[in-house]
């Protein structure tokens, strides 16, 4: 059994002009210890995916349906009490902005005691002393000192890195990353994707992964679903994916990624584009939903969603035109 | 030979921050300290670096939306640093700029036509109703726009499309150069390569040069002519996109190239890690400013600050290391090719 | 059904199955009824409003007898067929009075709010923009503020005798520091919005800029903010009325009313009761419609979700 089972998900968001589909029927699952990578443009519904996972969503506006199964038990169907034991202690999330998701009234050391208080019943100063060498985890110079210390005084990286050991602190299952290296420069990206990699091996949690920038998901993932306007569109062990691509979005958002380095190989030639704009999810879209963007797009694409299949081992996409591994051989 | 389109001379932004109870002791924010460089016609010169490294800081002292400091803004060959507004006004004409946030630079309350009329009208660049709307329906052709959008409002354009709407108004007033402020950060992917295309074609038919403000170096490489490095205020590194990218003088352009997550699973990383975080600009290191994380540093660089020396031709860069030969320079034994 | 026009599916494809809905479709309410289930509050606070202001109008007519005719024979009535509300120490008929107190009321709490308004914004809107006025202005307006507005009115009432106009002025007085400050603030935002930096780069000269780009995004926050003081206009004017600083006593205003009523609170509350009820209502009427206006025109909110 994996760890997480996300079964046709749908979330969706009552809206004053109508019924926003944010996630409908996205299906998933991630096995203990593994990172799994969603990625997708803005609005294409991995976040709400993570926050449906985490129970985050208000009811109303939005309403989740479907099953997510966490160790066989269906976490839409818990409590709100049941789900606050798991937050925070089996699955634990990560955000982009961590000054918005630290207290700026607390210091870090008491924040990450506070979860290990909850979770762990550890009194007051043993979970100052497991705060201190979380902190020590994730490498942040003299813990001892910036335990004592609030957010504010803390650079960006430094901030991120406190709100991965408060994620960890509880040794969750689970760690939901939400674009955790977006707002952070290029420099302190590379130190949190490294302590990241490093992390997963010496703890052991499964990561999930939110994320739009592909060079992130070719660092860290083993495997990666592509999303697009609420639907999932490709999944594939990474390699797969990056080699040989089985659904044109994925091809278009790998060829409109500029690479570093193509200058030496003296090739400037145009960014592939993807032409047009994300549909709206507020009217239903019959047929697939990247038809009308899709360089490939026929009547039958317009007509029929195409359902996921497997393509080529372990790589399932839904596109029609796309051809599974053993006819193309043939 | 003519002047070139834009120099910049020593230019320094030091922004002062109040201390204490009334303000009387003044510390100041070096957020620019002491920048050369010149932009020729038709060229992209990129400005690259961390946040807070005083890159967009240039680009509003260029566009004299920030009155330097200190050191000279010389445009088309007249010192623009010090003039008034009002002599300065019909000179703006030649810069404009683009920037990041496609939702707050349209104001929401005004229809895309009166936004591309703005600057036409400032400039007196219509002679009479016919060619203004002549020239706004050219606009709207040059970045890809339906002519009937004229009539919309901002709220009615997506993130790209807005984006558009944005270099349409740079181009109404047709400039020589134009800053883009991370003009395509803030977009989807498939998005940004659709606008970055659109600003590579328009330099070509209209002949502008262009001052690429980014943090996106995969972005900028594909973008641009020349690269200036900047780091805390200064620059590290200054050359033509095939130098820096395939051989950098300055440790800090070498750590940033390699820090860039590429999009291959299959990409060996051979990551220079930088220690800790870039230091505050109120109280710059002494010496490099770069030697706090400097994975080469040496003591020459804790007290005496490197000046930005000719390396080879058209490549300059502010590095001890390169006053030494191959063997003992770090930067020159293997290249990153 | 649009089902029966689909062509069949061509063999051999696989056809994703259909979801169901989690969330039933909603007909999108139009129309009045449609903003009464949307915004109860505010349809409410509205209706509210234009009674109130349709009982200042038509007093005379609603009215059932002059409210300054004096009865002595029918002194301290209880609320009955005759008189509605019943009647005041003097005789005086309650109902019409109260009535009559709304064009007091409605008068003050508008024309303050007008006022007040347009100077605000003006001070404000100079202040956000010249900076060594802002210096000036902001010491002058910390130091008004540091004085409770009610105080404020009662002082400038002190210097004149109590007149209507005289009531709107002082209590506009008081009220201007809160609308400077709030235009002000908003328009050193609005300075910073990159929409005004291209404006700048675009040659549009200073004046132009405020004209086009910073007062139009000012008239939002601004109306909002007007709405609540309409609302402080209202109670203020009634408690200047009430402690005999405000409209001359003869006129029927809810304050003067009250005050009337106070020494009788114990045996008669009615006195007190009918006037403070439709001060509370008229009150709550314009906040609710303020708070209505905020999030209609509260971009973020109208696109949240």
């Amino acid at each position: 059994m994996a760890l997480l089972e996300v079964d046709r998900l749908q979330t969706h968001f009552r809206t004053p002009d109508g019924v926003n589909r944010a996630v409908d029927g996205v299906s998933f699952s991630i096995e203990k210890g593994e990172t799994l990578a969603v990625v997708g443009e803005s609005g294409c519904g991995k976040s709400v995916t993570a926050m449906s996972i985490m129970r985050l969503i208000a009811e109303p506006p939005g309403k989740s349906a479907g099953e997510i199964r966490f160790e066989g038990r269906d976490l839409l169907k818990l409590s709100e009490k049941e789900m606050k034991k798991i937050r925070g202690d089996d699955i634990s999330m990560i955000f982009q902005e961590p000054m918005t998701s630290l207290n700026p009234v607390l210091k870090v050391g008491r924040q990450i005691g506070e979860s290990l208080r909850l979770h762990q019943g550890l009194d007051r100063g043993q979970a100052e002393d497991k705060a201190v060498e979380m902190l020590q985890l994730v490498g942040i110079p003299e813990p001892k000192r910036r335990a004592g210390e609030y957010p504010h005084q803390l650079s960006g990286g430094m901030r991120q890195r406190v709100m991965i050991a408060m994620a960890l602190a509880c040794s969750p299952k689970l760690l939901i990353a939400d674009e955790p290296t977006t707002a952070l420069d290029v420099t302190i990206q590379a130190q949190i994707l490294d302590l990241m990699r490093d992390l997963k091996d010496r703890v052991g949690a499964a990561i999930l992964i939110i994320t739009h920038d592909l060079g992130v998901v070719a660092e860290v993932a083993d495997r990666v679903v592509v999303m697009y306007a609420g639907r999932k569109v490709e999944e594939a062990p990474v390699r797969d994916l990056f080699a040989k691509p089985r659904h044109p979005y994925t091809r278009g958002l790998l060829g409109a990624v500029p690479k570093l380095g193509s200058s030496l190989e003296g090739k400037t030639e145009k960014l592939a584009e993807i032409p047009g704009i994300v549909p709206s999810l507020k009217t239903k879209i019959e047929g697939c939903v990247f038809a009308g963007r899709c360089p490939e797009a026929e009547d039958v694409c317009r007509e029929f969603a195409p359902a996921l299949e497997e393509k080529a081992p372990r790589h399932v996409a839904a596109c029609h035109f796309s051809p599974r591994e053993q006819e193309a051989a043939a | 030979m003519t002047a070139p389109l834009l120099e910049v001379n020593d230019l320094k932004m030091h922004f002062p921050i109040g201390g204490g109870l009334f303000g009387k002791l003044h510390k100041f924010v070096y957020a620019v300290d002491g920048l050369s460089f010149r932009v020729e016609r038709g060229e992209t010169l990129s400005l690259v670096g961390e946040s807070g490294c005083g890159k967009s800081t240039v680009g509003r002292a260029i566009l004299r939306l920030l009155k330097p400091t200190g050191g000279q803004v010389v445009l088309a060959g007249r010192r623009i640093d010090d003039m008034s507004s009002g002599v300065l006004r019909p000179i703006r004409r030649r810069v404009q700029v683009v920037f990041q946030d496609p939702f707050s630079s349209l104001n929401p309350r005004i229809r895309v036509r009166d936004a591309l009329a703005e600057p036409i009208n400032n400039f007196g660049l219509a002679k009479d109703k016919a060619e203004l709307s002549r020239k706004l329906n050219m606009l709207m052709d040059k970045v890809g726009l339906p002519r009937e959008a004229l009539g919309r409002w901002p709220h009615e354009f997506s993130g790209g499309q807005r984006q558009r709407i944005g270099i349409a108004r740079a181009l109404a007033a047709e400039p020589d150069l134009i800053v883009c402020d991370e003009a395509v950060s803030a977009l989807d992917v498939s998005v940004k390569a659709q606008i970055v295309n659109l600003l590579q074609e328009l330099q070509q038919e209209l002949g502008l040069a262009l001052l690429f403000i980014s943090h996106d170096l995969a972005i900028v490489e594909h973008m641009t002519h020349r690269v200036a490095v900047m780091y805390l205020g200064k620059i590290a590194e200054i050359g033509t996109k095939r130098q820096i990218f395939a051989r950098p003088r300055h440790p800090y352009t070498e750590a940033l190239l390699s820090a860039v997550p590429k999009p291959d699973p299959l990409a060996k990383r051979d990551r220079i890690m930088l220690k800790g975080d870039v230091p505050s600009p109120i109280n710059p290191p002494s010496g490099c400013r770069f030697h706090t994380r400097c994975p080469y540093v040496f003591d020459r660089c804790r007290t005496e600050e490197p000046r930005l020396k000719e390396v080879e031709r058209g490549h300059e860069a502010a590095c001890h290391l390169n006053d030494r030969t191959a063997p003992e320079n770090p930067l020159l034994s293997g290249g990153r090719a | 059904m649009a089902e029966a026009a689909r062509l069949a599916p061509p063999p051999g494809l696989a056809i994703a199955g259909d979801l169901p809905d989690v969330i039933p479709a909603r007909k999108p309410l139009k129309g009045f009824l449609g903003f009464v289930r949307r915004r109860p509050a505010v349809a409410f606070g509205g209706g509210l409003l234009i009674a109130m202001v349709f009982v200042a109008v038509f007093a005379p007519f609603l009215g059932t007898v002059d409210p300054g005719v004096l009865a002595t024979s029918k002194r301290l009535r209880p609320p009955s067929a005759e008189a509605w509300f019943g009647t005041d120490m003097l005789g005086r008929d309650l109902y019409s009075r109260v009535l009559y107190g709304a064009r007091v009321s409605l008068i003050v709490g508008f024309s303050v709010a007008a006022l007040a308004s347009l100077i605000g914004l003006a001070i404000g809107l100079v202040s956000g923009m010249v900076r060594w006025v802002d210096g000036i202005v902001m010491r002058l307006i910390d130091g008004l503020m540091s004085i409770p507005p009610i105080l404020l009115a009662v002082a400038l009432m002190a210097l004149t005798r109590g007149s209507l106009q005289n009531v709107v002025i002082a209590i506009t007085v008081a009220e201007i520091p809160r609308v400077a400050r709030l235009v002000r603030g908003v328009v050193l935002s609005l300075r910073e919005q990159p929409y005004v930096d291209a404006a700048v780069a675009a040659g549009t000269p200073t004046p132009m800029i405020v004209i086009r780009h910073i007062l139009p995004n000012t008239i939002a926050p601004m109306t909002v903010q007007a709405t609540y003081i309409c609302a402080s206009a209202m109670i203020v004017e009634a408690i200047l009325s009430f402690i005999g600083a405000g409209v001359p006593p003869i006129t029927p205003s809810w304050g003067n009313i009250m005050a009337e009523g106070r020494a009788l609170w114990q045996v008669k509350p009615t006195i007190v009761f009918f006037p403070a009820i439709f001060l509370s209502l008229t009150v709550l009427a314009v906040n609710l419609l303020g708070d209505g206006l905020r999030d209609a025109l509260d971009p973020r909110m109208a696109k949240s979700l």
